[in-house]
């Protein structure tokens, strides 16, 4: 037992530095620094004695170079004449789309799986747990595969839309699932369009404006507003008016079957959709059991409290109960949000072209650079790591239970 | 002890309850009950464990639903209709064993939130609703601390001071007391005395007979789901009817 509490600092001995509490923490963290510069050093000396040995410099002129092959699916402008750096801008471009998307996505199927989990119908509880317990305990890679090969190869061909008499028809004449990947109306941007996306943020920002002014009238007045359908007027009814002043300046280019494929519309290629798609599940089913662990942590005295006060279920949930579940939820979500985005280097296996793929594959095959390929590749996987893990962070601490 | 038994008792009927019974399931826990309190009493319910005291003062304010018979709560009828429910639990305040302070809010928001979202009181007036209640449950300097911050005691009277924020006509305890230390018991039963002293409806389930002997006008014995018997304190205490009470008794007095 450490009982003592502040014995005099003038008697210091040296050998307190071990027997104290006080100094002995600093000791060890002196000597685990000590040992930590040692080891770096003599790696760092090792790798470049042994550079020089082979006759090897790191240089990272290569990225200049044309990268001389071509990518099925890009957001930027690339030809097999742009640079390598444009390449890996590519590659970490449809990094960061596909994991953004994977992690809406998985969060959606997360809360809505958690939250059945705990309903009170037999058969949808154990249809959710069925779901969790399935996806997450094989692994993901399985997963990629699994959906790639079914839409490669159940689904069918774009010839198929062909002839008079089509094997295959769009649906609702906009849709195309292929064996390639799925067509989708896409937006037109005409002059003005500008103005009605702008009008359209704006009115988000209402909504939240709104809703803060609401609750402080609320809390000064005493007087409660309605909000439901007030912030869906928000929402839509200026942009739809800016839409109409502006002479509908955004259209829908729908996709066609030109030749052998959709031409026009968006393109959304196969191992997107799968790479998308399976992280999605796969990460939802733990995002799931987050979302179950933390309405559980809050216990059923809270929502009775809050109920026996007069409160209504509604605000019970996000007066009381809510405020205390995301304590819970948000620390092991920003680890399923990391999760997706370092697994989203598993794109490879599909063929999407992804940081990995682009750069840390065909990049440093071409060119053999390949200890700056890697180490461009984990700086770019440190930083986006480390930018969500902050991110998520700080609304973490700005939510945490103060205690003690 | 003589004068707060006098406490005066209006002829007006607070919470009656007709032939109320109750199941969990197969189970039935509350057979055939039939309670009349007045305003202004002071009511105790003890009981073994598993008797259904607690079912029975929860289904008061609609936390558990009762199946059979009528509870009728100044003049509400308790039904399905959430009108129904809102309007009693507004004027019924209930304290719970385990306090049930919401931990993410403050002393003072505790006390608030219910004014502010049920009642649309005004923030400033609610916080000094709060503030006279918290000062009558002798806490006022924690206003800004945690709930996590406090000892029990005080959790419990912050408990108290957030139901009586919203200005009940009755109050509900559920064994405040049996969470805590024998040094805090005292400070919260001389909380719910001064709350019986101005007149409050209280029925409370809870083993300290020292409170009901003082504070009681009627102790109720339950066991197995039925009132089993019911008096004053003193004749409760001295005189046990049915050998049941009187085993229970000698069982909790007894040592
Ligand atoms: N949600 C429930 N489902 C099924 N049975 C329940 C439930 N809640 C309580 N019971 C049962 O109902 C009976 C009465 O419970 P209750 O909590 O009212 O007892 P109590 O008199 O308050 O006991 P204690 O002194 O231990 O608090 C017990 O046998 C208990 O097991
Ligand atoms: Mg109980």
């Amino acid at each position: 037992m450490t009982t003592f509490s502040d014995p005099p600092k003038a008697s210091f001995r040296p050998s307190m530095l071990l027997s104290d509490t006080r100094y002995r923490s600093i000791t060890f963290q002196v000597i685990a620094l000590a040992l930590l510069v040692t080891a770096i050093w003599y790696l760092g000396s090792n790798l470049a004695a042994n550079l020089r040995a082979a006759g090897l410099n790191i240089s990272f002129q290569f990225l200049g170079n044309p990268a001389g092959y071509d990518i099925n699916q890009t957001l930027i402008p690339y030809t097999s004449q742009s640079s390598n750096l444009q390449a890996a801008w590519v590659g970490i471009i449809n990094t960061l789309l596909v994991s953004f998307l994977a992690c809406v996505t998985a969060t959606i199927f997360g809360v809505i799986a958690g939250v059945l989990r705990l309903s009170n119908n037999w058969l949808v509880r154990k249809l959710m747990a069925g779901y969790v317990e399935i996806f997450r305990n094989i692994p993901v890679l399985i997963w990629i595969l699994i959906i790639y090969t079914i839409m490669t190869a159940a689904m069918p061909a774009p010839s198929a839309f062909r002839g008079d008499d089509p094997a295959s028809t769009m649906m609702l004449g906009s849709f195309a699932f292929t064996n390639r990947g799925v067509y989708i109306p896409g937006p037109v941007w005409g002059p003005g369009s500008m103005i009605v996306m702008a009008t359209f943020v704006a009115s988000v920002i209402g909504v939240f404006a709104y809703r803060r002014y609401a609750t402080k009238l609320l809390y000064d007045t005493g007087r409660l507003l309605p909000m439901l359908w007030p912030s869906v007027a928000i929402l839509l009814l200026p942009t739809i008016i800016m839409f109409f002043i502006m002479g509908m300046p955004i259209g829908l280019d729908y996709p066609a079957l030109k030749g052998f494929n959709f031409r026009g519309g968006i393109q959304i290629g196969a191992p997107l959709i799968a790479l998308w798609f399976a992280l999605s599940i796969y990460t939802g089913a733990f995002i799931a059991e987050n979302v179950r662990a933390g309405i559980q942590a809050v216990s059923r005295g809270q929502s009775e409290a809050a109920a026996a006060l007069g409160l209504r279920p509604g605000r019970v949930m996000n007066l009381v109960v809510l405020p205390q579940a995301l304590r819970v939820i948000i620390p092991p979500l920003i680890s399923n949000y990391l999760n997706i985005t370092k697994n989203s280097s598993l794109a490879i296996l599909v063929g999407y072209a992804d940081i990995t793929a682009t750069l840390g594959g065909i990049t440093l095959n071409q060119t053999g650079r390949a200890i700056e390929c890697v180490v461009l590749l984990m700086l770019f996987y440190l930083v986006i790591s480390l930018g969500i893990s902050m991110v998520m962070n700080v609304y973490n601490n700005a939510t945490k239970l103060k205690e003690r | 002890m003589a004068e707060t038994a006098q406490m005066k008792v209006s002829d007006e009927v607070a919470i009656r309850i007709d032939n109320m019974n109750k199941w969990y399931g197969a189970f039935h826990v509350l057979r055939d009950i039939d309670l009349t309190v007045h305003r202004g009493e002071r009511i105790v319910i003890c009981g073994p464990s598993g008797s259904g005291k607690s079912t029975l003062i929860r289904c008061i304010n609609a936390l558990e639903e009762h199946q059979k018979g009528s509870i009728e709560v100044d003049g509400t009828l308790l039904s399905s209709d959430l009108k129904n429910i809102d309007k009693i639990r507004s004027e019924v305040g209930m304290c719970f064993q385990h306090f049930n302070l919401f931990p993410h809010l403050t002393i003072l928001e505790n006390c608030t939130l219910a004014p502010i979202w049920v009642r649309k009181t005004p923030k400033k007036e609610a916080e000094e609703t709060a503030m006279h209640f918290l000062e009558k449950v002798k806490i006022p300097d924690q206003a800004n601390k945690y709930p996590g911050q406090l000892s029990g005691g005080q959790q419990q009277r912050v408990a108290i001071a957030r139901s009586l924020c919203m200005r009940p006509r009755i109050m509900l305890f559920d064994e405040p007391t049996s969470a805590l230390d024998p040094e805090m018991i005292k400070e919260v039963l001389d909380t719910m005395i001064e709350l019986a002293e101005e007149g409050m409806t209280m029925l409370c389930v809870t083993h300290e007979m020292g409170f009901a002997r003082q504070v009681a006008n009627r102790v109720i014995f339950m066991d197995e789901g039925q009132i089993v018997e019911q008096n004053e304190p003193e004749a409760f205490f001295n005189n046990p009817q049915s050998p049941r009470t009187q085993l229970f008794l000698s069982q909790i007095l007894g040592h």
